[in-house]
């Protein structure tokens, strides 16, 4: 089944066109990335397919409804978790889930549940406001969680947090997908996308320049293709990646003269460069 | 009605925590019973201070209340999170003026439950609260609406906030002030809050009120469709 489907959708402001033709479709279950620099589209493309904004041309899907025209039941299966959506800095983080439980009918039991998914149980009585920023993320990613939707929409889940609330924030999308929950997020980290997920499209000026799994595209777009050697007195070498290179090398080998053998590991960063000569992390 | 009954206590658990709103709410209640028992002068009509800060409650408190409680919602994200999570605008928007309307209604009440009116007296001065809130109300969620930010709310609802208070104040006088004022609703309030005090409410009074909430619905609605709720 597939859970978000975008098609041809264009998105201009005025005269600033920000979406260019993007199409792409998420089956169910899957973690797809949307890795892009910033001011790329990413969270206009997020507002369009949650039905936060309407394209100017186009259209998105969330499990085959159009996203302007999902109901009420429709909504409390799409968990959304945007950096803009605060929360309230003066209720605690348990009556902060409390406001949004109500509104979908459900029972306490549940808020503590997912406190505890996102490790905030010891801060259920905490107001929002005294919470550290990787505190509140949690938050916002548990009132995203509270529903257990199908879906989940997260805008730059770990813009901003230290190596280990990013790790920990990783874990919680992680499990989710073991749920089977489809994930969409956007990021400018290539890692957490190399990381996470199962797919991923990369986005500049509006346009999606490709997208796949992030092993394949590496592979696709490794366009260095080295192998270097490191000989035990020091030097180094390198030879193109190709079978005219084997005769050489197993030369090395049988000398007895290499110490260390690598070959270049391209990653979504140096793919992004391949493709646009820029850099992601802007 | 699951949605205005969330966002109604949201709004009741963030009272005593919320020192602009309460603060609004409970100030003009204090001072009347302050006023009311310090200041005794023989000329003095009787329930003066009560009808003077009930005017000026009933112009600033719901105004003022709701402008914050709008502007903050939007300044902080958290209205496009209750619209996300399928909360309609007019849903906010009547959850939101309950809890300010309910609020406003206490404040009035300790106002007269510290007076000594009649149980007649009192009904009728309740009743006149319960009806000028919503104009007071109404023009808080204007303003809410059409600003960006707390801090161009605040700029909007400071004058506004002053004219509806203390105009029935100034009419009082000036007579070209009076001359004016009386086709506002503050204005009106406070005659009624008087005529309350005589166990009588004119017909005249009701008239301009309607006019006044005529003119206010049409203006947010105007604002409303031009801005939306975000």
């Amino acid at each position: 089944m597939i859970a978000v489907s975008a098609e041809h959708i264009e998105k201009a402001f005025c005269a600033h066109t920000v979406l260019r033709d993007v199409s792409f479709s998420i089956p169910q279950g899957e973690i797809f990335g949307l890795l892009g620099p910033s001011g790329s589209g990413k969270t206009t493309l997020i507002k369009i397919l949650t039905g936060q904004l309407a394209p100017t041309s186009g259209s998105a899907a969330l499990f085959a409804t159009r996203s302007e025209a999902l109901t009420i039941s429709q909504r409390r299966g799409v968990g959304i978790m945007m950096d803009e959506f605060g929360v309230y800095e003066r209720l605690s983080c348990f009556d902060n889930l409390k406001v949004f439980a109500a509104l979908h009918g459900i029972d306490r039991s549940a808020i503590q549940k997912t406190l505890e998914a996102v490790g905030l149980s010891d801060c259920a009585k905490i107001p929002a406001g005294k919470l550290s920023k990787g505190m509140k993320s949690r938050l916002r990613l548990a009132r995203a969680f509270l529903t257990s939707p199908q879906l989940i929409f997260l805008d730059e889940p770990t813009s901003g947090l230290d190596p280990a609330a990013a790790e920990e924030i990783h874990a919680m999308i992680a499990a989710q997908k073991k749920r089977g929950v489809t994930v969409f997020l956007t990021t400018h980290d290539m890692t957490e996308a190399e990381k996470l997920c199962d797919r991923i499209a990369l986005l500049d000026e509006g346009r999606i320049l490709v997208s796949g799994p992030p092993a394949e595209l590496c592979r696709r777009y490794n366009r260095l293709r080295q192998i270097t050697l490191r000989l035990s007195d020091g030097t180094e070498l390198s030879f193109p990646a190709d079978p005219a290179s084997a005769p050489a090398i197993c030369a090395l080998i049988e000398q007895g003269r290499m110490e260390t053998i690598h070959s270049s590991e391209p990653n979504l960063e140096s793919v992004f460069m391949t493709l646009t000569g820029n850099k992601l992390n802007v | 009605m699951r949605s205005v009954v969330a966002v109604l206590e949201k709004q009741i658990k963030d009272t005593w925590k919320n020192k602009t709103v309460l603060i609004q709410f409970l100030m003009f209640p204090f001072m009347t019973i302050l006023m009311n028992h310090t200041v005794r002068i023989e000329t003095m009509p009787k329930h003066f201070f009560t009808e003077l800060f009930a005017v000026m409650y009933l112009g600033m408190a719901p105004l003022v209340s709701a402008t914050s409680i709008l502007s903050e919602e939007k300044e902080r994200g958290t209205l496009r999170a209750l619209l996300m999570a399928g909360v309609k605008p007019g849903e906010y928007l009547l959850g939101v003026g309950l809890y300010v309307w309910t609020g406003c209604m206490i404040g009035s009440l300790l106002m007269v439950f510290f007076d000594d009116y009649t149980a007649k007296q009192a009904s009728l001065f309740l009743l006149v609260a319960a009806l000028g809130i919503p104009f007071s109300l109404v023009i808080g969620a204007c303003v809410g609406i059409a600003s960006r930010s707390q801090m161009a709310a605040t700029s909007l609802s400071v004058p506004l906030m002053l004219l509806t208070s203390f105009l029935p104040m100034l009419a009082m006088f000036n007579a070209s002030v009076e001359a004016v004022a009386r086709y506002t609703y503050p204005q009106q309030l406070k005659v009624l809050l008087v005529d309350a005090e005589r166990g009588m409410i004119g017909a005249g009074s009701c008239l301009i009120l309607l006019g006044n909430g005529l003119f206010l619905l049409v203006l947010f609605m105007i604002l409303y469709k031009k801005n939306g709720l975000e």
